[in-house]
């Protein structure tokens, strides 16, 4: 979320953004994409702020934003690592991938770790099969991520310097 | 600079054509004479390249070729997919005619030394064919059946430059329509072509178009549908981010014959580098005239605006998708009425696939019978497939329809992974099915695919070996279509999500004969009873696995055990005499479940098993066994 008190008031960016497009209900997933830059998640409160500015009920803004996985309703972490569950991923270990890293994090896919530094999700084919299994992370591609090290690695890119590993365990084929 | 007429396009054709006239022939396009300078260096930015690194590659080369005083004689360029993932980030050197593969950032130096100042190809970034162990320069066996015409582009220009498009006949069919054809005859060679829908269901591509031009209308809409969900599937994004004006040159197409004067592209977000290609070619044709009003001086205006997708598979189906843009939940709705009657906002709109579109420039250039000579009785020219899975040549390939299974997995994808077996493909993604062994030499086309309990989707194609479960399979892909059914039909949304719970039971051992009955019947149900093709293709995982793998459904079931060792909850590690006592596997066990002393067999203490695998793995003499 953004906390910096030098940028323009979030919703005062949102509803700019709103007046700059000739069509406001029409380009409702275009306003929630952009809502969701702006504070990061989409929390009741932003989705009411675009019902009461669009003139719509509020339930249809729930509707959209709880139909679509690209939205969420829960703040993220500072990264968000999604693993692959692609097919090809999928039969070239994906499964065991996913375990790895919730295992290294220490969350289940979905959730939160506590420092919040990183949210973990899964999504379904970014199109770099040829490096199956992969996992993005802030949509940088990790792929061929075979190895307890490799991952560990990857998402060691993100930890703030001179933080600890939570990974434990010594460098095996996951 | 606006092009005002024909004559101005041709004019700024025939300046651009320098730009490619050192590039290799590869467009059946056209024709070029290749000489002169400069030297092209065409750096792959397809997603899988990009995501190794690519930009960094071609940004350093460009800092390295101007340190050493080569920037006016070599120039970098960043290209759409060349098709061989596997080998990525692969780059091309014009007009040498030399492909260096599994290049990275520590090479840079070395290609810029050794090639172009020492004048010699930079031995060991070349391909070693494995069947014949010799290092190729170019002219991969990977491309020997391959037929580019929707890819035809991809790799070959650089796609954030329309003059390289308008050099490489770009705009040119679309003039042709406008000024040389009328809009019933531009149908009328669609549909004489016989090209159909390549988003799945391969509805004719001319009769869509026709059906749309019919009856009074103040309004009609072009949609190209960019929202390629199918796990495992990129052929879409790959021409979207390597050759965006093609479709944006068969939208206007479209529009002209069917009387459209604005069309959408619903793309996925998840694509961020189409997403931004796009951009830039749109706001390019926008600058040259090609979009907006009286297009090259005729009375026809058209533009195109991005409409983004938010991860909803179910989008891709077309009456979601104009719900989706009208900025709705994308729930499917009855047809008819047919989106080509009712559609955007209650207008005529045509969907049309990103595929399908890259087709049209060609065979409005090169004529129906062309198009028509390519491919099977029923299904004509070529199609794109996304190979990938346990096959060693990862990546994208477009072969002529009614090629085999087998050409496309072992001529072009050069066999399997580890020379392990072939087991089964599966095409359509989460609507198709398992082609198994047997059927590896049916030609593909629509039709002969359906015949086998599959389809052709949109182009996924997923290699399986013999280390692969069918059960898991089906259950990964009813695991898909439980997430990503709309809710709106009762039996997909409650019988998709029972089909998974009984493919758990099995998988954990718990099942039953009566449950596979059950699981017959439950997906005939849904099949017939759901409103959408997601819901009405959803059973076909499991109908497929069921026909030509039910071995292993029963193994699961009466003999409590998997056949491929996948299924945890089924596997049993073993170790048997051919274990030296190296204790190697008692140091890696997490659960400290094997005993036994040095130099003597080893026991696993299966109770306490984790069922993890690494016994198996680092063992050096195979002496565990799953069973």
């Amino acid at each position: 979320m953004c906390n910096n008190p030098l940028l323009k008031d979030p919703y005062q960016q949102l509803d700019d953004y709103i007046d700059s497009i000739p069509y406001k209900k029409e380009n409702l997933i275009l306003i929630l994409h952009r809502a969701q830059e702006i504070f990061g998640y989409l929390p009741d409160k932003v989705q009411w702020h675009i019902a009461q500015k669009l003139d719509l009920p509020s339930a249809k803004i729930y509707g959209v934003v709880s139909f679509y996985s690209f939205f969420t309703m829960k703040p993220r972490g500072k990264h968000v690592a999604n693993v692959c569950m692609g097919t090809a991923c999928f039969v070239r270990g994906s499964e065991k991938l996913q375990k790895e890293v919730e295992s290294q994090l220490g969350i289940k896919t979905g959730q939160t770790t506590e420092d919040q530094l990183f949210s973990l999700d899964s999504v379904r084919c970014i199109g770099a099969c040829g490096l199956a299994p992969v996992m993005t992370v802030d949509g940088k591609v990790h792929g061929r991520l075979e190895t307890t090290a490799d991952i560990k690695q990857a998402l060691a890119k993100y930890r703030p310097e001179g933080t600890p590993e939570e990974a434990k365990g010594s460098n095996s084929n996951i | 600079m606006k092009l005002k007429d024909t004559g101005e396009l041709n004019e700024l054709k025939r300046q651009s054509l320098v730009l490619l006239k050192n590039r290799r022939i590869s467009s059946p396009l056209t024709t070029l004479e290749a000489l002169g300078k400069p030297r092209h260096i065409m750096v792959c930015g397809g997603t899988g390249c990009h995501a190794s690194d690519s930009p960094e590659i071609a940004a350093l080369l460009k800092e390295e070729l101007n340190q050493r005083g080569l920037s006016d004689q070599v120039e970098v360029l960043q290209t759409g997919c060349f098709g061989f993932c596997e080998k990525g980030p692969i780059l091309e050197i014009h007009p040498d005619n030399i492909m260096y593969v599994q290049v990275s950032t520590t090479d840079v130096a070395d290609i810029v030394e050794e090639h172009f100042i020492q004048g010699k190809q930079v031995e060991r970034l070349l391909y070693v064919d494995p069947s014949s162990e010799q290092r190729l320069s170019s002219d991969f066996p990977f491309y020997h059946s391959q037929l580019r015409i929707a890819l035809r582009n991809c790799s070959y220009i650089a796609p954030e430059d329309i003059r390289e498009y308008i050099a490489a006949d770009g705009y040119q069919a679309l003039a042709k329509v406008l000024f040389n054809m009328s809009p019933a005859s531009v149908i009328e060679e669609i549909k004489k072509s016989g090209l159909r829908g390549r988003g799945g269901g391969g509805f004719p591509t001319g009769v869509k178009w026709e059906l749309t031009s019919q009856g009074e209308a103040a309004q009609r809409y072009i949609i190209c549908n960019a929202d390629e969900g199918d796990p495992g599937a990129f052929m879409d994004r790959s021409i979207l981010e390597g050759d965006p004006h093609s479709v944006l040159e068969a939208m206007l197409i479209a529009g002209s014959a069917i009387g459209a004067t604005h069309g959408f592209i619903y793309i996925r977000a998840e694509y961020p580098l189409a997403i931004h290609r796009l951009e830039i070619a749109i706001n390019q044709a926008r600058e040259y005239g090609l979009l907006g009003e009286k297009i090259l001086g005729s009375d026809f205006s058209f533009d195109v605006d991005i409409k983004y997708g938010a991860g909803a598979f179910v989008c891709g189906e077309e009456t979601a998708l104009i719900h989706s843009i009208e900025g709705a939940r994308g729930e499917p709705s009855v047809k008819p009425p047919f989106p080509a009657q009712e559609g955007l906002w209650g207008k005529p709109t045509c969907v049309n696939n990103v595929e399908t579109f890259a087709n049209i420039p060609p065979i409005i250039l090169r004529g129906s019978d062309w198009f028509a000579g390519i491919g099977t009785e029923k299904s004509k020219g070529t199609k794109v497939f996304a190979l990938a899975g346990k096959v060693n040549n990862v990546g994208l390939v477009e072969v002529p329809m009614g090629t085999t299974l087998r050409q496309i997995i072992f001529d072009i994808g050069g066999g399997i992974k580890n020379h392990k077996s072939f087991k089964a493909a599966q095409t359509g993604g989460p609507s198709g099915g398992c082609i198994p062994t047997k059927y590896l030499d049916t030609p593909i086309d629509y039709e002969s695919l359906i015949s086998i309990g599959s389809m052709m989707g949109s182009g996924g194609l997923i290699v399986m070996d013999d280390s692969d479960c069918m059960v898991n399979i089906a259950k990964f892909f009813l695991e898909f279509t439980v997430d990503e059914s709309c809710g709106r039909c009762t039996a997909c949304r409650v019988g998709t999500k029972r089909l998974h719970e009984i493919l758990t039971k099995i998988t954990e051992g718990k099942g039953t004969l009566d449950d596979l009955d059950s699981l017959e019947q439950l997906s005939k149900i849904i099949k017939d009873t759901s409103l959408c093709g997601l819901g009405q293709s959803a059973p076909n995982p499991i109908l497929s696995t069921i026909e030509y793998f039910r071995d292993e459904y029963l193994a699961h079931i009466v003999d409590k055990s998997c056949p491929a060792g996948v299924c945890k909850s089924l596997v049993k590690y073993k170790i048997t005499d051919k274990c030296k006592g190296c204790t190697l596997c008692t140091k890696h066990c997490p659960a400290n479940c094997i005993s036994g002393s040095v130099k003597e067999p080893h026991i696993i203490d299966e109770e306490r098993c984790l069922k993890c695998g690494v016994c198996m793995e680092k063992c050096r003499f195979g002496a565990i066994v799953h069973h």
